[in-house]
């Protein structure tokens, strides 16, 4: 069977020229049009990911980094309640830490999305400006369970396990991909404000403390007082901690009712931050694309 | 010919950055199917006109039309029927060539068949075939240019904007986009066209345009503007600095006005007008009648810089001085 293809190209000039109308179209339009647009700006992402893997893998990498340095040099010292392996409790906070880290990937991106030459190409042609943004936020969606995976794959290697059932365990991935989801929308907006060199020495200044003064690495408790308030009422810990609680890990104590109530918390806070990073991110976009 | 459209109508643009006025009452009407040039310094204002002209900039004030649709309200309707090279390549350094075009394709609003077709199709006519799988980043300047071509007649515009499109090529790519030009307006395409080189303009264009400070101080076909200034230019370059005097006297007769003199290159040059080579003779048989040693001879098109001298009065880049009167 053979199916050959029935387009051929006459002579050179005929191919360099002709008619808008000779030109097969798909005649999508509105919400069609800014779809498939966006799939066609998210395999450009993917490809870009892929031959530009450096920055991506770092943001990645030093988390793993320190999940294997804490668990396995400081494990023995670092006491957790209840619990004697340091290397469960980590987990969780590791996961975050990569959520966190990747919003700086995240806003260099959308930056150069929006800086580069070929943006100027972009804004000529018929394509939905929107689909810039949607692509943005799909591909560090992506990203963001692909790293979930390799977290986790490293974490089963390394001794950790979750004690509830699937239900529990997917809930927690949930909880863990709205944070991302909230984070990227930061990313993008803070991509849509500042040049793409200034974002790293704005984000891991930011996110590293956010990080630490959290319940990732120890509990709040143990800290001096007014910073333990403020580790308890950081979005990453009620996050952290719920998970732990739905991967049935070993977590941290604390009966204020922020720490009560994590699961809640881990809902609320990322939508909270959704709430205020969407709208500004698209009036952001508005102004930039306008 | 049976219609004669225009492609392209702007009407008194103003546009500003900061206390920068890069636009200052911009007109402009193109013929469809013809090719306009719009000649003019660095910082006169013809990449602000382009991205006007082409959607990527508003304007504070004036209105401006391609192919019958509203730049700015209906940007979309623009769009499907222009195609732009911009000043500098505006394509993906990380894709390969062919992922580019495809990806443009798409993004015209090709099927994902037209699109890879499409590609090959350009990728063939743009010499880029053996480097389609090579990443742009490893590409030369002129193998970008071409592939930013490329991209611009993808979906085969109605309206093609060029911004100083052969800058940075060497000759053999230059004639490439010069043939591509007139094969696209042999089609019924219409080219804006943007140039320092008024030997470009002169080639290509039907029309030309000269900006300055964002403003058409002159308009109409090229010969039309060299008569404005007084045609071709005759250099003599002399063996002798003590000539320079009566070479000069000699070269005023011949020519339409007074001769500019370079002493330190040892150089006259003069504006003249009638049949080149019939000029250059009378011009090399009068010096020699006088005895006068001619180390070079020659008759060239004006430069921009002349055209502008003779036009303002004043060399391009020069501020306007406020006492001159036209
Ligand atoms: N984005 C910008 N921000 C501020 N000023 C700008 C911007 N773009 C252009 N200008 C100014 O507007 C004026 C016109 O610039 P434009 O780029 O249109 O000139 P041009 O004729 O294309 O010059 P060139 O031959 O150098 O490309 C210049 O004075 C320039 O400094
Ligand atoms: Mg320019």
């Amino acid at each position: 069977m053979t199916s050959t293809s029935t387009s051929t190209s006459t002579s050179a000039e005929t191919t360099l020229v002709g008619t808008t109308a000779e030109v097969e179209r798909t005649g999508a339009t509105g919400a069609a049009k800014a779809w498939s647009d966006s799939m066609v700006l998210l395999k450009r992402n993917v490809i870009h990911g892929i031959r530009e893997p450096i920055e991506p893998m770092l943001s990645l990498m030093i988390p793993i980094m320190m999940m294997l340095l804490l668990g396995y040099v400081f494990g023995g010292s670092i006491t957790v309640p209840g619990s004697a392996n340091y290397r469960e409790f980590l987990i969780a906070g590791i996961i975050v830490m990569v959520m966190a880290y990747g919003l700086s990937n995240t806003a260099s991106g959308m930056a150069r999305d929006t800086e580069k030459a070929v943006y100027g190409r972009f804004r000529s042609m018929p394509m939905a400006a929107s689909a810039l943004v949607t692509s943005r936020a799909l591909y560090e969606m992506i990203r963001g369970v692909v790293e979930t995976v390799i977290v986790i794959a490293v974490g089963l290697l390394i001794g950790w396990q979750w004690h509830n059932d699937w239900g529990d365990f997917f809930s927690a991935i949930g909880i863990l991909l709205l944070l991302r989801l909230a984070l990227v929308w930061g990313g993008i907006l803070l991509g849509l404000t500042v040049p793409a060199e200034a974002v790293s020495p704005i984000v891991y200044p930011l996110v590293f403390p956010l990080t630490v003064i959290s319940s990732s690495f120890v509990a709040p408790e143990r800290m001096p007082e007014w910073l333990g308030v403020a580790a308890e009422w950081n979005p990453i810990t009620s996050v952290v901690n719920a998970t732990r609680e739905l991967w049935g890990n070993p977590g941290v104590g604390g009966d204020s009712w922020i720490v009560q109530n994590a699961q809640l918390m881990a809902v609320v806070w990322p939508l909270v931050l959704l709430v205020l990073f969407v709208p500004l991110s698209i009036r952001r976009f508005r102004r930039v694309s306008a | 010919m049976t219609t004669t459209g225009t492609a392209i109508v702007a009407k008194g643009i103003r546009k500003s950055y900061g206390s920068v006025q890069a636009l200052d009452g911009f007109d402009l009407t193109v013929t469809t199917g013809t090719v306009y040039g719009l000649l003019g310094p660095n910082g006169s204002g013809k990449t602000t006109a382009v991205k006007c002209l082409t959607t990527l900039s508003g304007f504070d004030a004036g209105s401006a039309e391609i192919a019958g649709f509203d730049v700015t309200r209906q940007p979309d309707e623009v769009r499907k029927r222009i195609g732009l090279t911009g000043q500098y390549a505006a394509v993906d350094e990380i894709l390969n060539g062919r992922e580019n075009l495809v990806m443009f394709g798409r993004l015209y609003g090709l099927t994902a068949r037209a699109a890879d077709r499409r590609a090959d199709e350009l990728l063939e006519h743009f010499d880029l075939v053996e480097a389609a799988k090579r990443s742009v980043v490893q590409y030369s300047g002129g193998m970008r240019r071409r592939l930013d071509l490329a991209a611009s007649l993808i979906q085969a515009p109605e309206v093609l904007f060029l911004d100083e499109p052969t800058t940075g090529l060497d000759p053999r790519s230059r004639n490439q986009v010069w043939s591509g030009v007139r094969a696209l307006v042999k089609a019924g395409t219409t080219v804006l066209l943007t140039t320092q080189y008024l030997e470009e303009a002169d080639q290509l264009a039907d029309r030309i345009a000269v900006l300055d400070n964002g403003k058409v101080i002159a308009e109409g076909t090229a010969d039309e503007l060299k008569s404005r200034i007084g045609g071709d230019q005759i250099d003599v370059v002399l063996r002798s600095e003590d000539d320079l005097e009566r070479a000069a006297e000699v070269l005023r007769r011949i020519g339409g006005g007074e001769p500019q003199i370079e002493p330190d290159d040892r150089k006259i040059s003069v504006v003249v007008s009638g049949a080149r080579i019939a000029i250059l003779t009378e011009a090399v048989r009068a010096l020699d009648d006088a005895g006068i040693h001619a180390e070079d001879i020659g008759v060239r098109r004006p430069t921009l810089d002349e055209v502008f001298l003779g036009l303002t009065g004043r060399r391009a880049g020069e501020p306007e001085l406020e006492a001159t009167s036209s």
